[in-house]
């Protein structure tokens, strides 16, 4: 492992930041990253496709650590709309609050959020594993269609709407279910997977706390009873 | 997009310093909103029985002792007046309904920007640091102040059309949004005898507020009722003599960010525009609910009156 890699957003601009990492994609390795006072920058981090290690102090703007692959990027402070957007893979950690829109499209990997998740978290996930200590915003997993969303606080108003196949977990109370969202049997199968991905994110609750909630399936198939209609 | 600032100090010892405070913060929404840029400052009362309005005209030699000499011949008065770039700061003792009808006359050379005892509005199609710069923003002393950046999608860049918006007397809005029932609203507010100068659709909501507290309404209680009347997208940011509040849509598609300390609160459309503001690092700082009204101040009702 090479030296450790500092910029300050003081001195350094979010290009420095970016350019410095986008020149290691496609790398098997490389150094680790510290980012000193973010102050609510935009894209920070972004794009990166290397196993590296970044480390964020401050606050951070819009799209922080989007589209990542294969790196682990822990941000120390809250993060603006669209954190981990589209995120490939890799392991996203927020210490503190999300805005709205964390994680969205998400196609894998993993983003942890310490603290709550704002509206519409995990919106059209197509693999992305997220976990949220908090509670999440209206409209949270809406059209999600592949991956988890665990939420052990609370779930705002019309949670899953139009959801086709990702499994929501929520630990406290769901406001309300969105269109086509239903409760599911929380089989052993479940359990012990959720059980592994709560250990992975490094969360103190049983899986047994958890309610499991999923498609009902009524939105999404044609309906043949329908076909006198045309 | 567009851009939104607030901020309301609690301590009136920082007074001094609203301007120096208060420009980094609008400075730093300019990628949201570049094409024009208005502030509203809360600051030097005039007395009892009287006011301060400020007028606009885009021609830098516009004779403004001319409309002082006739303010002074139509209500035997002493009128103060003082340029500022192509706005003029003008106080007179004066009852706000016989300022008002004299405005209405006849058509005026110029613009009413704002007219209230406490309220100050400046705003221009233009960057925010040359706005901010033609008017001195950052030597600003007050108590509060409401600001915005713009990028027009429905009205004209027009300064008329820039925010913020005041059509009663110390109230202003500034939005970020669209609203989607302004036309039926306004219909609705003319009757109740509201007069709107532009077609923008934030005016309505600046008129309605002032129609609800005209009425009676704390600020609180305007803005629950808001939520009811005004369809859209949007995050408002108001200021009244007294009161600073910010009210988000039931979907809260556009973004807002508050910060409190015991001696500021702060709004903004993002955290960058706080990340300067003294003891920010140890602030309450939360994204305001959907459809919840956050008022600080203004408890008293028909207080932009």
């Amino acid at each position: 492992m090479s030296k450790e890699q500092v910029f300050d957003l003081t001195t350094h601009t979010v290009r420095d930041l970016n350019q410095a990492l986008h020149g290691l994609n496609g790398a098997t390795s490389g150094p680790d990253f510290k980012v000193l006072n973010a102050q609510g920058d935009h894209a920070l981090a972004v794009g990166i496709d290397a196993p590296v290690k970044v480390e964020i102090d401050g606050h951070v703007g819009y799209y922080c650590a989007g589209m990542n692959k294969h790196a682990s990027v822990t941000i120390h402070g809250n993060a603006g709309t669209g954190l981990a957007e589209n995120i490939m893979s890799g392991v996203v950690r927020l210490k503190g609050n999300a805005s709205q829109a964390a994680a969205a499209t998400g196609r894998g990997g993993l983003v942890i959020i310490e603290g709550d998740a704002s509206a519409r978290c995990g919106i059209s996930m197509k693999g992305v594993d997220i976990v949220v200590q908090g509670s999440v915003g209206h409209m949270s997993a809406f059209m999600a269609q592949r991956g988890r969303l665990v939420v052990c606080g609370n779930a705002g108003a019309a949670l899953g709407d139009s959801l086709y196949e990702a499994e929501i977990y929520v630990r406290g109370t769901v406001a309300d279910l969105g269109a086509d969202c239903e409760a599911k049997e929380m089989t052993p199968e479940h359990l012990a997977a959720l059980d592994e991905l709560l250990k992975r994110a490094e969360m103190p609750y049983p899986a047994s706390e958890f309610r499991r909630y999923g498609s009902a399936r009524k939105l999404y198939h044609f309906n043949i009873d329908n076909a006198d209609a045309y | 997009m567009c851009g939104i600032v607030g901020l309301y100090l609690k301590n009136p010892a920082l007074e001094s310093q609203l301007g120096e405070l208060f420009e980094p913060m609008l400075l730093e929404m300019t990628q949201r909103g570049p094409d024009s840029t208005g502030f509203a400052v809360y600051r030097d009362p005039a007395p009892a029985g009287a006011l301060k309005l400020v007028l606009q005209n885009p021609d830098l030699s516009f004779d403004w002792a001319h409309v002082a000499a006739a303010l002074t011949e139509q209500f035997k008065v002493d009128v103060d007046f003082r340029r500022d770039h192509t706005h003029c700061l003008v106080r007179l003792p004066v009852a706000e309904a016989d300022l008002r009808a004299w405005l209405a006359a006849e058509p005026r050379p110029f613009t009413v920007v704002s007219i209230g005892q406490h309220i100050e509005i400046y705003k221009e199609v233009g960057l925010p640091i040359d706005v901010a710069n033609a008017f001195n923003l950052k030597g600003l002393r007050g108590s509060h102040a409401i600001g915005h950046t713009r990028m027009a999608t429905e009205s004209a860049v027009t300064t008329a059309g820039s925010h913020p918006f005041s059509t009663g007397s110390d109230l202003c809005l500034v939005h970020n949004g669209s609203l989607s029932n302004h036309n039926r609203l306004r219909r609705k507010l003319e009757k109740a005898g509201a007069v709107f100068r532009t077609e923008n659709d934030s005016e309505v909501a600046a008129q309605y507020l002032d129609v609800q507290m005209q009425q009676g309404a704390t600020l609180s209680q305007a803005l629950t009722r808001a939520l009811g009347d005004l369809d859209g997208f949007y995050t408002f940011t108001i200021g009244t003599s007294d009161g600073f509040a910010v009210l988000r849509d039931p979907i809260a598609c556009k973004p807002a960010v508050l910060a409190e300390t015991d001696d500021w609160v702060a709004m903004s459309s993002e955290y960058r525009a706080l990340a300067r503001l003294p003891g920010v690092k140890h602030a309450k700082l939360w994204e305001p609910e959907p459809a919840t009204v956050y008022v600080w101040g203004g408890e008293r009702a028909g207080a932009g009156h």
